[in-house]
């Protein structure tokens, strides 16, 4: 049966902004470099269950090769001039936009997300990214105190050196942006493992600006966690550690870090609360239509987000009334062909991950909560061997598995709260503090309330927006360290002092 | 006596599993995780490759493998019976199974109030 796509052409047919190698290698050095022991792996998409291209199965050997030219490379770029290094950052960043839709089309296929939203954020978002970190780096100073008359302490902040970047898979290039564009910004080399679900996009990225960068500086070294992952996390040649994921791994990373005593910064998701109060329906008007809208966020990208808000609150007094108007929402979400720039939810990103999703539709039942809406896998006809879940909304209470665990599927569970206190009994009653929402017309409430959320973020009338210039991370098992943020580039900073005596005298100790 | 129940079950698919990473790996641990990704999926590594500690409980056996998880999220699984399953699919993590192209996974479902009675106890990390 022949289906004709209704926006993008597919990846590799004629016409097609973009054409996949056969197969991919390692960038180290400045040069595509094949992995070491010579193996490749098939990177299928979700979008179709196929396979589009190899990618190098790189072991040890292969993050030895990349950390030695990162180590040679680290003296010259790490005394680049600040201006210099945000200039190539900005050129990164026009480059990414000229290429917005070969980008977003790759990134598509090779995640699964909706054509729409990859176009709309993960691009122009990494592209933004590198120029926040191209701005700040510019007006980053370091300080001078006077210690007494004499003695003045000055610091200067120096890059780590050589850092590793452990990338996840549910927004490939963005989340490598936000690991990159501040570690070359202060000044660092990097050594970058791509999620192995999601090489791709990266790799594209590299070939567009591997001559904007001096060789070494930027090193992508493809594979597996156990093979490759595990060797970059554990080696003593790494400055510093940045893993974005789940919690075991988070710990075993630390672990390694005790072992080298390296910084670490960490982020691991949650299970972020989406809250709403009764004034909220105090007015039929756009407010009401935005914070519907809101409760409808949990859809985005599928569900693959670590703030996923995938617990929704609902305060008791308005919660029929709030239900009926969110179930239209939802109902309305559109699933399809993810190259349709209409296709609002595209495919999970990959088979076990499908799988994961099913298992907690199937926990969720067992443990009574009730499906309002979807609950089961959806058949793409478009692509009948990819991964695709219907959205889902639950009922229950948040002791249930499904609200307690993040499913990174497009599944919300929802209760109600009676007041205040229960709202944050409920919305503090979990592991994580990463994300959280709060939607009021109440300004006094909006404040009280959030801060006491125990989460790096509260969005407070808006739910989903990412802007460079907002700090990123969780409270609680949610992890350690922010992302975004001109504060992230202490993170990949040392503080250097000097202290200073202008007294010509001697102490008069010896 | 009453038979205890016990809170960790493995497939048969997962013990053949299992029985390839042995041989290439020598002895295993497992140690669910949590969060982001491939959270909620059951990480096997080489035993003793992933320290545990004071915060972690061990919830029983399986095919040969001590199988953990952090006793915080314990307190929110403890009422379900957990079955390690395996599936084809390309996850990431450090889990020992990745490269074969498969990922363990898994199943739940909710003690009856008898069983409630006569678990298995669990053993400190």
């Amino acid at each position: 049966m022949s289906v004709t796509l209704s926006g993008y052409k597919k990846p590799n047919t004629e016409g097609s902004p973009v054409q996949f190698k056969p197969r991919y290698e390692n960038f180290i050095g400045g040069e595509w470099v094949p992995p070491v022991g010579g193996e490749y792996f098939d990177n299928p998409s979700p979008v179709d269950g196929k396979v589009f291209t190899r990618v190098p199965r790189s072991r040890k050997e292969d993050i030895d090769l990349a950390l030695r030219k990162a180590h040679q490379a680290k003296e010259k770029w790490g005394n680049t001039p600040a201006a210099k290094r945000s200039k190539i950052l900005l050129k990164i960043a026009d480059r990414i936009d000229r290429n917005r839709e070969m980008l977003a089309l790759s990134e598509t296929w090779d995640n699964g997300k909706p054509i729409r939203e990859t176009l709309a954020a993960d691009i122009p978002l990494a592209a933004d990214h590198f120029r926040y970190f191209a701005g700040v780096i510019r007006g980053e100073e370091g300080s001078v105190s006077e210690i007494d008359a004499q003695t003045v302490a000055m610091h200067i902040k120096e890059p780590v050196g050589v850092v590793g970047q452990i990338i996840p898979w549910n927004f490939p290039l963005l989340m490598a942006a936000w690991k990159l564009a501040p570690a070359l910004a202060a000044g660092n080399c990097v050594v970058l493992k791509p999620a192995e679900q999601t090489p791709a996009t990266i790799l594209l990225f590299v070939e567009l600006v591997a001559d904007l960068l001096p060789p070494g500086v930027l090193n992508v070294v493809n594979g597996f966690g156990p093979e490759a992952g595990q060797p970059l996390a554990t080696h003593p040649d790494v400055g510093k550690i940045a893993f974005t994921g789940e919690t075991t791994t988070g710990r075993l990373i630390m672990q390694f870090a005790s072992e080298n005593i390296k910084p670490v910064t960490l982020e691991l998701g949650g299970k972020s609360p989406n809250i709403f109060t009764e004034s909220v329906m105090a007015k039929d008007d756009s407010f009401l239509e935005k914070a519907v809208e809101g409760f409808t966020m949990f859809a985005l990208n599928q569900g693959e987000v670590c703030t996923c808000p995938s617990r929704a609150l609902i305060q008791e007094s308005i919660y029929d009334e709030f239900m009926e108007r969110a179930l239209r929402r939802v109902e309305k979400i559109r699933l399809g062909d993810p190259l349709d720039p209409q296709t609002m939810m595209g495919a999970q990103a990959s088979r076990d991950q499908f799988e994961k999703i099913m298992s907690y539709l199937d926990i969720g039942k067992k443990e009574g909560a009730k499906v309002l809406i979807g609950g089961e896998a959806y058949q793409n006809e478009w692509y009948p061997d990819g991964f695709y879940v219907k959205p889902t909304v639950f009922e229950g209470n948040n002791q249930m598995r499904i609200f307690q665990e993040e499913i990174f599927g497009p599944v919300v569970s929802v209760t109600k709260f009676k007041d205040e206190e229960e709202l944050l009994q409920i919305a503090n009653d979990t592991l994580y503090g990463l994300g959280s929402g709060l939607w009021t017309r109440d300004v006094h409430q909006a404040y009280q309330i959030a801060r006491k959320i125990e989460a790096g973020r509260v969005w407070i009338n808006c739910y989903h927006q990412y802007p460079a210039h907002a700090a990123f991370g969780g409270y609680k098992q949610s992890g350690i360290g922010r992302e975004n943020h001109k504060m992230m580039l202490e993170h990949y900073q040392q503080t250097k002092n000097l202290l200073i005596s202008y007294d010509q005298n001697p102490t008069g100790l010896f | 006596m009453v038979e205890r129940v016990p809170r960790v079950l493995v497939t048969e698919a997962a013990k053949q599993v299992i029985d390839r990473l042995r041989e290439e790996h020598g002895d295993l641990m497992f140690h669910q995780s949590g969060g982001c990704c491939d959270g909620s999926a059951p990480m096997c590594f080489r035993k003793g490759d992933f320290r545990t500690g004071m915060s972690d409980v061990c919830l029983g056996q399986i095919h040969g493998c001590d199988f953990y998880m952090s006793r915080s999220q314990f307190e929110y699984w403890k009422h379900t019976q957990l079955t390690v399953d395996v599936t084809e699919g390309r996850g990431a993590s450090f889990s020992l199974e990745i490269p074969l192209g498969l990922r363990f996974l898994i199943r739940s479902r909710p003690y009856t109030e008898e069983e409630q009675n006569h678990l298995v106890p669990v053993e400190e990390g």
